[in-house]
């Protein structure tokens, strides 16, 4: 009999979970911990943020999905990691702290022979003064949209500049990260847009003046180094489509940013130039920076071994190859494949939880030495293939088939399929439709470019919007297990 | 191209730098039937790409 503990019920945790219980017989455990009750399929916030969904079309209760499908839930969040056991306990565990089921702030030791950790990111609005509270949420003078109840906030928000917009005021919106080491820029690029085309309808984007400010050195970067597409015999960078996008809906950009502090009504920010500058605005919805959640790791004699089993910024260390080197001898196969941690074989870690080798975009720093580059994106798609491939390579280790992980998902070896939503409307609505292989450039088998243009596209349309409401649909019926789930692809 | 699409670019501004699409591209992108189409072909690229991406 074996027990696998998930840690985390998002996109790759919950993959992972589910996959993990069907194959599986009964005498098999598999707990899930998480400190959420609700699943939430993200995508679909950015359309929370603009008031097009309510928050309970975005989310679904956790329990009863689990009861039906025999997964052990604890609401719970995991503090530390103990992969050699304890003093009093010979098999690994790991210590969680209750925040639902009538159990909050109780702790408990969870013991485990596989392990996946999925907690996802940390949103770390701290990092910038001023865009966070100083108690790990949010501040009072920026919006997000990284969860369903900011989003709800977001809209609030939003609805008020409106207001003013239609009393006759003017209003300045900015929309972008708030760190000079954010990714998730596709998500502020998906509110911009949907932003953009909520005050065309109610008749007042004349009243608005639209700014993205971002740590990209380029437009449609996105913290994949920005792709290339054909297009009408030539072959394009993101950067032209992204610049005629913005163009066209008459937003300005400032690139290269590191927001260094907000104030109610401005954001200071150092430049790539190295120039301290700053933005006013009336509303702003701008990305944290992301980490890990922030769990330790202690060895069987307690001591902290969190260093060993974490990089800095607090991910998993895996099978990637973490030597230092600068950008030029960065290589495809620096990124990790079975997801499996190095020192201790039954431990994984999938989705944003694993730490990346390094960044994909070309890295920069200002002449003040501040770096200035957007982190890698895990989107949602290679992070639901990572929970599943993991899943694989468990199953086949538990049921002796391997001792070995079975299954890879590499980003270099990959693709992600994703569509920005550019405004909601069954005939008017608009999204743009990317697929990109590998998500990681391998500019040695695709000299030039970094990527396959046979599976490297983007374009702009309502089919996309279509898809992408689609896809809402879709993601939340497999999550939630009904009828032929599984035939649904991740 | 008519000058309705260009009118809110200021000369030598970023945004003049780059290009603007005219009437029948912002048409197609939201004709019926024509986006019926490109549903299908994006749906069967993204399907193609699943299939490259599973180990
Ligand atoms: C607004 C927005 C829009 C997006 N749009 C898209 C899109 O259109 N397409 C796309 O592909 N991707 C999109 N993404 C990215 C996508 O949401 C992520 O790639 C995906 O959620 C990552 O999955 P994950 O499992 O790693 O993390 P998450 O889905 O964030 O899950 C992490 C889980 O871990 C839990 N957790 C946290 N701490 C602990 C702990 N200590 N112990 C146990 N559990 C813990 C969390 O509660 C959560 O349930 C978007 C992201 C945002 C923010």
């Amino acid at each position: 009999m074996a027990k696998i503990v998930i840690l985390g019920a998002g996109v790759s945790g919950h993959t992972a979970a589910t996959f993990l219980r069907d194959w599986l017989g009964k005498e098999h455990e598999v707990i899930v911990v998480t400190p959420n009750s609700k699943w939430n399929w993200i995508p679909s916030n950015i359309w929370v943020g603009v008031g097009q969904m309510k928050k309970e079309d975005v989310v679904f209760e956790l329990a009863p999905v689990y009861e039906k499908i025999g997964i052990d839930y604890r609401q719970a969040k995991a503090l530390s990691i103990h992969p050699e056991g304890g003093e009093n306990e010979e098999k690994p565990y790991v210590t969680v702290e209750y925040t639902g089921q009538g159990k909050e702030g109780q702790t408990e030791t969870i013991t485990y022979d596989y392990l996946i950790n999925a907690t996802g990111p940390k949103l770390n609005f701290d990092a910038t003064p001023g865009l966070g509270n100083g108690k790990g949420g949010l501040g009072d003078y920026t919006v997000s949209v990284c969860t369903a109840d900011h989003a709800v906030h977001a809209n609030e928000e939003l609805q008020k500049v409106i207001a003013k917009m239609k009393a006759g005021e003017k209003q300045k919106l900015v929309i972008g990260t708030g760190h000079g080491m954010c990714t998730c820029q596709g998500a502020a690029f998906e509110y911009i847009f949907n932003i953009d085309h909520e005050l065309r309808k109610a008749g007042v984007r004349d009243k608005a003046e639209m700014i993205w400010l971002t740590n990209e050195s380029a437009l449609g970067d996105f913290g994949m180094g920005g792709m290339h597409v054909r297009r009408g015999g030539y072959i394009a960078s993101s950067k032209v489509f992204a610049e005629s996008l913005f163009a066209e809906h008459e937003f300005e950009w400032i690139l290269g940013t590191h927001v260094t502090k907000v104030e109610d009504g401005k954001i200071h920010f150092e430049a790539l130039d190295g120039e301290m500058d700053s933005q006013e605005f009336d509303f702003a919805m701008l990305i944290p920076p992301f980490g890990g959640v922030g769990l330790k790791a202690y060895a069987k004699d307690g001591s902290d071994i969190t260093d060993k089993v974490f990089a800095p910024n607090g991910f998993m260390k895996v099978d990637a190859d973490y030597t230092p080197k600068p950008y030029e001898e960065w290589k495809a196969s620096d990124w990790p494949k079975t997801l499996q941690n190095p020192d201790y074989p039954n431990m994984f870690a999938v989705g944003i939880a694993f730490a990346p080798p390094h960044i994909i975009s070309k890295p920069m720093k200002s002449p003040n030495g501040t770096p200035i580059n957007p982190t890698p994106p895990r989107t949602g798609m290679p992070s639901a293939m990572m929970g599943k491939a993991v899943a694989q390579s468990i199953r086949d280790m538990v049921t002796g088939r391997s001792d070995k992980p079975t299954h890879t998902a590499s980003m270099s070896e990959m693709g992600a399929a994703c569509v920005a939503s550019a405004g909601a409307g069954i005939f008017s609505g608009k999204a743009v439709s990317m697929t990109v292989y590998p998500v990681v450039p391998d500019y040695e088998k695709y000299p030039g470019v970094g990527r396959d243009l046979d599976y490297t596209t983007g374009e702009i349309g309502l089919a996309g919007h279509w898809i992408k409401h689609l896809l809402h649909y879709a993601f939340l019926w497999k999550a939630q297990l009904k009828p032929f789930w599984k035939i649904i692809p991740e | 191209m008519s000058a309705k699409h260009l009118q809110h670019i200021e000369p030598y501004s970023p945004q003049s730098g780059t290009m603007i699409p005219g009437g029948f591209v912002k048409f197609m992108r939201t004709c019926v039937i024509w986006q019926l189409i490109r549903f299908l072909i994006i749906n069967i690229r993204m399907t193609k790409l699943i299939l490259k991406s599973h180990h």
